[in-house]
């Protein structure tokens, strides 16, 4: 918002008095609209970014930018990150958001890193022209032209139109119009753009010694920039500046015609009208000049221009002879600027007390259109429309800014410190819930673990004979437990049967053998099955062993995770906790100096203001004095004719009667004074001439 | 009195070349104050970045973390729709509410994408419930509600919310 409100109060520093050289750098490129768009998001934490970054959040998109482009540093295979396919673009808008932060240095740094590094050429071509812009903003023209011709080859077809107008303003400032004027020519018809070239064309030329053909451009944008608000209000500039331009060169007819057409309800019309009477007034048409300049007399009491206008008008009533009109308008005026001396009074008390540093640091002061101008309605706060030019300025918006900045730095860190507090109470709070039922949890874990590591290796020994019985088959080894006991028994007969021979018989032996061979007949057929099944419960036992084994993990990490919620974290809370303090410090004193100078500055101006208003109160005092005289001397002129006009007619009276004689006929002596002399009639011809014809 | 205001005229230039040359003095401590201000941005910014991490690693590990994120679908990206508010239910608890700004509106349409809510939760399956209003540029309005099911497992959970304003739609993505 700040941006766009300096473009529109901009131009009410133009005036009569200012030169085109302050001109030629008023208008401003807009802002490259590719850098941060993307149609295909491939990065949830980069669409943060870009979220914070579009609403001039910079510190976070700063910080999210950033700690992605690290993380992505890190990876082992880069390639298999998402974030790849932004990465080129975040590196960029890192640079742009950082500039956009007033962090030119880091900004230069990261475009210079992109220009060394092994990147292609069309990358390294952005980042020079990336580079450029920064020196510009920073007003180091040529280091910008230097920047600029570190391009080899195009730029990315994006940000041509951009670099072309860049390296045309560039030139400008640098005094190589001609130079400019080829670019901004090619310009021409740049949609981004539109109304920028022409207006920067028209200067160039006549920076150029192109007088007409520059008036020709200009005359042609004064007539239709486009619509849209912006557009207007360069279509006013353009026409107030030619109208001064004509005027300086003492073109009035034509400069009439560019006055007239600047809109009335625009930021440029009291210029303009203080311009249109002043054409006229050049002419010696003051009856014409007092139109616009009544008009604008009416306007806001806290304008320059209202200021002169309040002088122009009664000069213009000196000027036709109505001496007694110009005295009343000088006294109009002298009233005023006593208010307004007062008023300037006021504010830079209120300054001193700290109510405009006060009124800065308000959050809505960077949410609220048009806040320089709402925050004069705070209670105490000074009255900033006189203060519109100053905060207009460039310098002055940056030093605001960083003022701001700063603001939000330190209350994002003593919010930081507040937390801090939190988190060690949090990590208290964990300690001392976690800490007493930690080791007895650890003795249940390890009895558990025990038996789960018995069970594993229980597992294992079944696995290997499983696998053994594939290779050597042995049925004996998958016997039931009642076919076990029963070869276990067959074996002790044949134990008792060897130990005492006497209770032997071929009966018993043929017995015994039938039982071992209906034993192991059911062994040898039934082996692949029970195999089968063996594999099927040792696969059963895998699923349950797996459950065993995650529910181990699950609980190893349950375990860590509650060691890691409370331990490692003092030493670094007391590390950030003491670089926030000193960041606090540091903050502390540097807003102190930047308020400090923002206060002097806007003192300054109000300071100068005053003067200004207080030597228009002498001027107009001597004015206002002259018009009574002048009025005076009128009215006993008038007076001395109605007096000799009387005498005159009492003379003739006086010869139509019988002359008075005395006794011895001579004539008697008329008591009428010398002063009252009837003046010859040419001299009477000459005063009526002099007299205004409404003067009363 | 033409040379009363040549005179004033002449105080103006006076007065503007005063003013100039009083910035100029102080023009080198103001590029000294001006660097020492990007310093303690960068600090504060690295400091920041570190503040994060800490908040997130105490506050939301990695084993319990579920993020949610919503961003405009490609139809809706246009002008042409404008989001009201979105109310974000996870299991059977609104965990968020969210009105949104002017600015807001416009990052969202512009293509960035809002964290509104991260969440403590624990392995396995939670509801979501995602309802929204807003509006058409005719005034129309656009209202919409969908369910999902958040699968944690053991790692973070990252969960996409994409509007489709005109259509009434709500799609989900999982990163």
């Amino acid at each position: 918002m700040f941006p766009r409100l300096a473009c529109a109060i901009a131009g009410v520093t133009l005036s009569a008095l200012t030169s085109l050289h302050s001109l030629s750098v008023q208008a401003k490129a807009p802002v490259d609209p590719g850098a941060l768009h993307t149609d295909a998001l491939q990065d949830l934490f980069f669409g943060e970014a870009l979220f914070n970054a579009y609403q001039d959040n910079y510190v976070d998109a700063i910080i999210g930018l950033d700690t992605e482009l690290k993380q992505h540093r890190l990876l082992d295979d880069p390639e298999r990150d998402p974030f790849r396919v932004h990465f080129g673009q975040a590196e960029f808008a890192v640079g742009d958001l950082e500039l956009s932060y007033r962090m030119h240095r880091e900004a230069g740094r990261a475009m210079q890193q992109v220009l060394q590094g092994n990147v292609a050429q069309p990358i390294k071509n952005e980042a020079a022209y990336r580079l450029a812009k920064i020196h510009y903003q920073k007003q180091q023209f040529a280091n910008a032209l230097h920047a600029l011709e570190l391009i080899q080859g195009r730029v990315p077809e994006r940000v041509r139109p951009q670099e072309q107008f860049l390296r045309a303003r560039v030139y400008m400032q640098l005094g190589r119009f001609e130079e400019a004027v080829a670019l901004l020519e090619d310009l021409k018809g740049e949609k981004s753009l539109q109304g920028f070239v022409e207006y920067n064309l028209g200067i160039a030329l006549l920076r150029a010694g192109e007088t007409e053909k520059g008036v020709l451009v200009l005359d042609g944008l004064g007539r239709n920039a486009g619509s849209g608000t912006a557009a207007q209000a360069l279509q006013d500039k353009t026409n107030l500046l030619l109208g001064n331009q004509l005027m300086k060169a003492e073109e009035f007819d034509r400069a009439r015609k560019y006055f007239e057409r600047v809109q009335l309800s625009g930021p440029f019309s009291d210029q303009a009208l203080l311009g249109a009477g002043w054409v006229e007034a050049n002419a010696g048409r003051f009856d014409r000049a007092l139109v616009p300049w009544r008009m604008l007399k009416q306007r806001r009491a806290t304008d320059a221009a209202v200021h002169e206008a309040m002088l122009a008008v009664p000069y213009a009533y000196g000027k036709l002879d109505v001496h007694s009109t110009a005295a009343v308008n000088y006294g109009e005026a002298l009233d005023l600027f006593g208010e307004q001396v007062d008023v300037l009074t006021r504010s830079i008390t209120s300054i001193r007390e700290g109510k405009l540093l006060e009124a800065l640091r308000r959050k809505e002061a960077s949410q609220v259109k048009n806040w320089v101008v709402e925050l004069r309605k705070l209670p105490g706060a000074p009255e900033t429309h006189y203060l519109l030019d100053l905060m207009a300025s460039n310098d002055y918006q940056e030093f605001l800014r960083n003022y701001q900045d700063l603001n939000d730095l330190y209350e994002r860190n003593r919010d930081w410190l507040q937390s801090l507090d939190a988190f060690e109470d949090i990590i208290a709070l964990r300690r001392n819930y976690y800490e007493p039922i930690l080791p007895g949890l650890d003795v249940a874990f390890r009895q558990v673990d025990a038996r789960i590591k018995m069970r594993l290796e229980q597992r294992a020994r079944l696995a290997a004979r499983i696998d053994n019985l594939l290779v050597n088959r042995r049925p004996e080894l998958l016997a039931k437990s009642d076919e076990t006991e029963a070869r276990l028994m067959l074996a002790q007969i044949r134990e008792i049967l060897a130990y005492n021979p006497s209770l032997s018989s071929e009966e018993t032996e043929d017995r015994i053998a039938r039982l071992e061979g209906i034993l192991n007949f059911r062994l040898s057929r039934e082996f692949d099955d029970r195999l089968t099944t063996a594999y099927k419960n040792l696969q059963e036992l895998d699923g349950v062993i797996a459950v065993l084994q995650e529910t181990y993990q699950r609980y190893v990490r349950t375990r860590q995770a509650a060691t890691h919620s409370y331990e490692g974290y003092s030493d670094q809370i007391t590390s950030l906790r003491a670089g926030l303090n000193r960041a606090q410090r540091r903050i502390d004193q540097l807003m102190a100096r930047q308020g400090s100078m923002l206060e002097q500055l806007a003192i300054h101006e109000l300071d100068q203001r005053r003067a200004q208003l207080e030597s228009y109160q002498i001027k107009a005092r001597f004015a206002l004095a002259d018009s009574y005289d002048r009025a005076n001397e009128l009215q006993e002129r008038r007076e001395d004719e109605r007096k000799v006009e009387e005498y005159r007619e009492q003379v003739d009276q006086l010869q139509q009667a019988e002359p008075a004689v005395n006794p011895d006929g001579e004539l008697l002596p008329t008591d009428n004074p010398p002063e009252l002399e009837a003046p010859a009639p040419e001299a009477i011809q000459d005063a009526a001439d002099g007299e205004g014809a409404g003067d009363a | 009195m033409r040379r009363i205001l040549i005179t004033l005229a002449t105080a103006v230039l006076l007065s503007l070349s005063v003013l100039a040359s009083a910035q100029n003095v102080s023009r080198e401590e103001i590029r000294g104050l001006d660097e020492q201000i990007q310093d303690v941005k960068k600090d504060v910014i690295g400091l920041t970045s570190e503040l994060n991490r800490l908040e997130e690693k105490l506050l939301f590990p990695s084993n319990t973390q579920a993020a949610f994120f919503i961003s405009l679908a490609g139809a809706a990206s246009s002008d042409d729709f404008s989001l009201e508010s979105v109310e974000v239910k996870l299991g059977d608890q609104v965990v968020a509410h969210h009105l949104y700004t002017y600015r807001e509106i416009e990052a969202l349409q512009q293509g960035g994408v809002q964290r509104i809510h991260t969440a403590n939760v624990q392995t396995g399956t939670h509801p979501l419930v995602v309802s929204y209003f807003g509006k058409s540029k005719s005034g129309k309005e656009y209202r919409g509600s969908a369910s999902y099911s958040v699968e944690k497992a053991v790692g973070p959970k990252f969960v996409e919310i994409q509007i489709a304003g005109t259509q009434s739609a709500i799609h989900f993505k999982d990163w």
